[in-house]
């Protein structure tokens, strides 16, 4: 099967303008913008099942048909901040395949009526984001962006903006607060950006995936796509496979693939041969899917199926954990990354962050105790379902799936006593401690 | 009227208008739900967490829209999560439950997170006592922590935002209050956050520090002791400390303040006004003071205050401490002797109750009452001043605003802020000024002209464009004008131009029309109002005569004005501190301060509002209508001097405009929103609740159904010279933190706001003169000449030099200057 994202790895130089159209690229857009109603494209998306690629697996078209059209001017605004540990898709289809992705954002402006889009990058990004300019240079020169295309009434700019390095300006709105050029910080929702978005505008938000798929959509059709996949995941799926795996790397397969097929087929098996303990399938933020039992590695990857296992399926960054990692570990590596990437705006994520990774400090580093475990278990709990955006939420995920279902690891990692090992040595020759 | 909703708040039905919060509509209820980052005054922003409750709402079918009925009602459905009531704006049908065991769990645990690295340092906290967290801690906190101490973090116990504000970075709960009141009330961005996660700290980022006239506000509104004055900051507990309703006296705004004071040690048993905070008065000042209110307070407690009679006994003599009755007869008897060659000479400082007994004074014996200042026009404010019932908080985008020659931010702040919310609201507002001032940036047209040009600024407005449609078809208009480069002829003509306008226009006699003076002082409105005139030749008004001085300092203020009082026979002087005027005065009568009697006093709103006694009177120092009462009496004069109140109502039956007002009328309070108090200081902060007066709109001559004659004006005329090529002239500017004898004593803590004399050049007129920006050089003009410090503004035309008032140089009205480079300081 040939690819549908990660075309550039079926044809050479496809990063190249002339390479690109001569492979059918920008004939989607043409086509849209002068043959077709701009609710016709958002229809035809919605026909086709995608749903979001950035994690919340969202309908693609039924948010685009969310707009608010009594408010305009509308925007489109790529998220490229790709930085979900174990995610690095984005940045592949960027530099390998730029126009699908920049034609899939064109298409979505068209079906909206923005006249502007923005390409948010990470701002370890930069030189991707040099390389998007020139690109999108070479468009404008070949009149595929700019005013009146191609002969019609219809104008579109496309603008990159890269951002200062914080994982949070992933989530939309933080992204869009540091679009502004304010605090990366997430806003109250709603109003949700299809009201109330990119400068207190109509906005729609998509990731840099779902974009890329748009163009191969409107060129085969609907049924096409959704012939891939399953019922309730149309089409592919870039996989991100990392963590103790043999070929690490990105894997566009259908939804539904199983993990097995992933890690043994795609993934080359485990490292050392040894068995798979755990998966996280969307990245850093993952619940830890238990893999006790070999009907584990062959639940299909689709959103609905992987929810039955405990966990999401995100934005499929499947890491694997294999027997020789124990989960205080892992829960520590988690933690230490939402502790320093909380935006500090809400109390129990701020808080919350730092004090788990106090815990979990003292437990990994033998110096905790039984009840150690117990507090983190609870302090974790005490964050979710309080904090202002997602992220909070994602702090606990690994902290609690981890002592939950691995009760052993943290058992073994903390010390028998009662007492913290610290706390009795730092009191020593204290009466009463 | 707006749309009202009807909801269920823990199970009291409520009915609020559509669009309040969750939180908002449950205090109108009576019912407290805990906050932190929300505030009524600010944009709910949900970041701390406090208010989660339990929310649901009534189903709806998806198919049919219906709402979902069970046995008989809606059926309610809740959302699993808790959500923050601050950020839900009220839906009818809905259910708030804000005590279930979940919701308070919720809130349990965001004050148990907060609680994990604060400090807990109350005991030495100077928000102890009135402190949101301390009281919520004690409501909803765990009696344990379980967070290590040792794991706690440490970060900067003393980190100066600017020469006012300290900040304790351990104690903030980065709620955002400070950052989102200088935003979204002031409009002076100055603070922010640095870094994220648990090192997101309070920084500002203006140079000078904080650089804003109202950062006081935001130690009131913080609910936790991160933010401290530099004046109250270990000063004293709020517990140990009383209150006492009263006006702040530094400009004619009115705020309605409390006096926080004691008595204690270090003042040797004294008693001493601790702070000056906020007391709510939508209509004035709602929950806000400026900086100058809040801390140019200390010259109450100053070594310089008069505590007994002076009298110089032959003209060489010193003076020497006399019984009362011994200087009042003096006085007395020089008055009487001069006959219809008595002046009074009378400042804007003064309670209405003394300059009504000064102005009775001077009417009983032939002789004259002069208001001390450099601002004319009050006798057309007195007639078309605005109307009862103006209030900027109810002005929107049926109202037009025009500032014409005034800096607002620097002449009297709270009218800024509440122009610029008035703005903000969709009030048209046009800005006239010679030079940019910070309310430019919220005015729909601004019109700058070249000093001199004020009257054919404002006769051009009606120009059919953009600016005279706003300006002709507003259906309400208040003109607020200044002196900025003018004196008391070019502020006379001024008014005159504006009150013209107001009454070709039908804008006078109304709610939220008619012309508002910025003026000096807190009452120069009420001087106006009692029929004192003004005069610009005061060395002419003065020569020959016995004058009766009370509460100015001419001698300290202009060397001409010095030289003027030699020509006087007598002088007696009454005031509260030692000035250069009291050291030439043949009797000096000390004054109590305002802090120390009881009295009222007139906003430039024509709002007469009550201040109440906090502290001991000073040494024998005596209330000033109680002292000219005694004169008067010595001279057979029967003036009221015991009760203020009695003095109140015989001017309220002389004085037209007070004409049905008492003690008890102004003194009246009715409920207002947002609801602050002391029982609940995490909701509107530490202000003080309104129970002692919100005081009464004086009437407006049209209400009364006089006629009203406004002076023609001559625009032609002029009365501002203009330069011409190579020419500097000189107009006077006012700064709010500036020389005066007030703001100087408490110097202290204002030095570097009140900074050195400067004057502002345009770069171009820099260039000529060739002197640069921050260099020494010489001014002078008429007699009066200083070295000054250049500061550039390049929106002033070329011939002006920029001399701010009460900054070390005389200066009363614009006048020919030349400025001499002196040598490069380094």
């Amino acid at each position: 099967m040939s690819y549908v994202v990660l075309r550039h790895r079926d044809i050479p130089d496809l990063n190249q303008l002339d390479v690109y159209q001569k492979n059918g690229g920008f004939a989607a857009f043409q086509n849209a913008v002068t043959k077709m109603k701009p609710n016709e494209v958002t229809d035809l998306v919605k026909n086709s099942g995608l749903r979001g690629r950035g994690g919340a697996g969202f309908p693609t078209g039924m948010k685009w048909s969310f707009i608010d059209n009594k408010n305009w001017p509308h925007y489109v605004v790529a998220n490229a901040d790709e930085s979900e540990p174990g995610t690095f898709k984005d940045r592949e289809i960027m530099e390998g395949n730029p126009f699908q992705f920049l034609e899939g954002l064109a298409l979505a402006s068209y079906a909206v009526g923005a006249n502007v889009a923005y390409v948010y990058l990470r701002g370890e990004f930069w030189q991707l984001g040099a390389f998007l300019d020139e690109k999108i240079a070479e468009m404008e020169k070949a009149g595929i962006l700019g005013d009146k295309l191609f002969g019609g009434e219809y104008s579109l700019r496309i603008y990159t903006h890269l951002g200062a390095g914080a994982y949070i300006c992933g989530e939309e709105t933080a992204l869009l607060e540091s679009l502004e050029g304010k605090r990366g910080q997430p806003r109250v929702r709603p109003p949700f950006p299809p009201a109330v978005g990119l400068f207190g505008k109509p906005t729609i938000i998509n990731n840099v995936e779902t974009f890329a798929n748009v163009p191969m959509i409107l060129a085969n059709g609907a049924d096409w796509y959704k012939a891939m996949g399953t019922a309730d995941s149309a089409g592919v799926k870039v996989f991100s496979l990392s963590g103790r795996v043999r070929k690490p790397g990105n894997y566009e397969l259908p939804f539904g693939t199983t993990f097995r097929e992933l890690i043994y087929t795609h993934g080359g098996g485990v490292q050392d041969s040894r068995s798979v303990k755990a998966i996280m399938p969307a990245g850093a933020s993952s619940s830890l899917i238990v893999v006790n039992d070999e009907k584990v590695l062959d639940t299909p990857m689709d959103y609905a199926t992987v929810r039955t296992l405990g966990g999401d399926l995100g934005s499929a960054s499947v890491i694997v954990i294999d027997d020789s990692v124990s989960m205080d570990w892992l829960v520590n590596k988690t933690v230490h990354f939402f502790r320093h990437e909380s935006c500090g705006k809400c109390t129990p994520c701020r808080e919350g962050t730092y004090w788990m990774s106090n815990i979990i400090e003292r437990i990994h580093s033998g110096q905790g105790t039984t009840g150690d475990v117990d507090l983190l278990l609870n302090v974790a709990k005490q964050i979710q379902g309080k904090c202002l955006c997602a992220l909070g939420e994602f702090s606990t995920m690994a902290v609690v799936t981890g002592i939950e279902r691995f009760p052993q690891d943290f058992k073994n990692a903390v010390s028998p006593s009662p007492l913290p090992p610290l706390y009795v040595k730092k009191n020593e020759g204290m009466e009463k401690v | 009227m707006t749309n009202q909703v009807t909801l269920t708040i823990d199970g009291k039905q409520v009915t609020v208008p559509a669009g309040t919060g969750v939180v908002d509509a449950a205090k109108m209820a009576g019912i407290d739900i805990p906050v932190f980052c929300h505030h009524p005054k600010l944009e709910p922003v949900g970041m701390c967490r406090m208010c989660l409750v339990e929310i649901g709402r009534p189903m709806r079918d998806r198919a049919t829209g219906q709402i979902v009925m069970e046995n008989g009602a809606p059926k309610i459905q809740f959302l699993p999560k808790l959500e923050t009531a601050c950020t839900n704006k009220v839906e009818e049908g809905m259910v708030v439950l804000s005590q279930t065991e979940k919701a308070k769990d919720g809130q349990r645990g965001t004050v148990e997170f907060l609680l994990t690295s604060h400090p807990l340092d109350c005991p030495i906290c100077d928000k102890g006592g009135e402190c949101p967290l301390q009281n919520l801690t004690m409501a909803h906190g765990p009696g344990k922590s379980r967070f290590l101490f040792d794991e706690k973090l440490r970060l900067g116990k003393r980190v100066p935002l600017g020469d006012l504000i300290v900040l304790d970075q351990e104690r903030c709960i980065q709620c955002a209050r400070c950052i989102r009141f200088q935003d979204e009330i002031v409009g002076d961005s100055v603070l922010g956050f640095d870094d994220r996660s648990r090192s997101m700290r309070i920084i500002t980022f203006s140079d000078p520090g904080f650089d804003s006239v109202f950062s006081g506000n935001t130690t009131d509104i913080c609910p936790v002791g991160a933010l401290t004055t530099r004046d109250f900051r270990f000063e004293a507990r709020p517990w140990e400390l009383e209150s006492t309703a009263s006006i702040c006296t530094q400009c004619p705004v009115g705020c309605n303040i409390t006096l926080n004071w004691r008595r204690e040690a270090q003042a040797g048993g004294d008693f001493v006004v601790k702070r000056v905070m906020p007391r709510q008065n939508e209509e004035v000042n709602e929950i806000w003071i400026c900086d100058k209110g809040r801390f140019a307070h200390h010259y109450t407690d100053s070594k310089k205050r008069l505590t007994r009679p002076l009298v110089r006994k032959g003209k060489n003599e010193k003076l020497t401490h006399v019984s009362w009755e011994e200087a009042t007869i003096f006085a007395a008897d020089q008055f009487l002797a001069a006959k219809e060659n008595f002046v009074i000479l009378a400042s804007g400082r003064l309670a209405n109750e003394d300059l009504f007994n000064l102005k009775s004074l001077a009417d009983h014996v032939g002789g004259q009452a002069y208001l001390y200042s450099r601002m004319g026009g009050g006798e057309l404010t007195a007639q078309v001043g605005v109307g009862a019932g103006t209030n900027f908080g109810t002005m929107g985008k049926e109202t037009t605003i025009v500032v014409v020659a005034s800096d607002l931010y620097q002449e009297a702040p709270i009218w800024y802020l509440r122009v610029k919310q008035a703005a903000d609201r969709g009030a048209t507002l046009i800005v006239l000024n010679p030079r940019e001032t910070k309310l430019d940036g919220y005015a729909s047209f601004v019109v700058r002209y070249a000093y001199g040009d004020e009257i054919k600024a404002i006769n051009d407005l009606d120009k059919k464009n953009e600016i005279g449609d706003a300006f002709t078809k507003a259906e309400n208009m208040v003109i607020l004008f200044g002196s900025d480069g003018l004196g008391l002829d070019g502020t006379s003509n001024l008014a005159a131009a504006c009150a013209k306008w107001l009454q070709d226009t039908g804008h006078l006699g109304k709610p939220n029309n008619g012309l508002i003076g910025v003026w000096e002082r807190a009452n120069d409105q009420g001087a106006w109002e009692m029929g004192f005139q003004v005069t610009d030749d005061l060395a002419g008004v003065l020569n020959g005569k016995s004058v009766y001085i009370v509460g100015a300092d001419l001698v300290g203020d202009d060397q001409n004005l010095a030289k003027a009082l030699e020509g006087a026979e007598f002088v007696a002087v009454q005031d509260v501190m030692e000035t250069a005027t009291t050291e030439i005065a043949d009797v000096v009568l000390p004054a109590q301060s305002f802090t120390e009697r009881e009295g009222t006093l007139t906003s430039g709103e024509r709002r007469v509002q009550r201040f109440y006694s906090a502290v001991p009177p000073t040494g024998e120092s005596k209330a000033d209508f109680a002292i000219t009462s005694q004169v008067a009496d010595h001279m057979g004069i029967d003036l009221e001097g015991k009760a203020v109140s009695a003095v109140f109502d015989i001017l309220a039956n002389s004085v037209k405009s007070f004409e049905g007002l008492n003690y008890a009328k102004i003194s009246e309070v009715k409920p207002q929103w947002p609801i602050v108090g002391r029982g609940d200081m995490y909701y509107g902060g530490t202000t003080y609740e309104n129970t002692m007066g919100l005081g009464a709109h004086l009437t407006a001559a049209t209400e009364r159904g006089e006629t009203v004659s406004i002076p023609q004006v001559d625009a032609s005329r002029e009365v501002v010279p203009r330069p011409k090529e190579k020419e500097l002239l000189a107009v006077p500017v006012t700064k709010l933190y500036d020389r005066g004898t007030t703001v100087m004593m408490s110097a202290n803590l204002l030095r570097e706001r009140i900074g050195g004399p400067v004057i502002t050049l345009h770069p171009d007129a820099a260039k000529t003169l060739g002197v640069e920006a921050g260099q020494l050089v010489n001014i002078s003009f008429d007699g009066v000449s200083g070295d000054v410090v250049v500061k550039l503004d390049d929106t002033i035309s070329v011939g002006v030099a920029l001399v701010p008032r009460e900054m070390g140089l005389a200066i009363r009205e614009p006048m020919f200057a030349e400025v001499r480079s002196l040598a490069k300081v380094k």
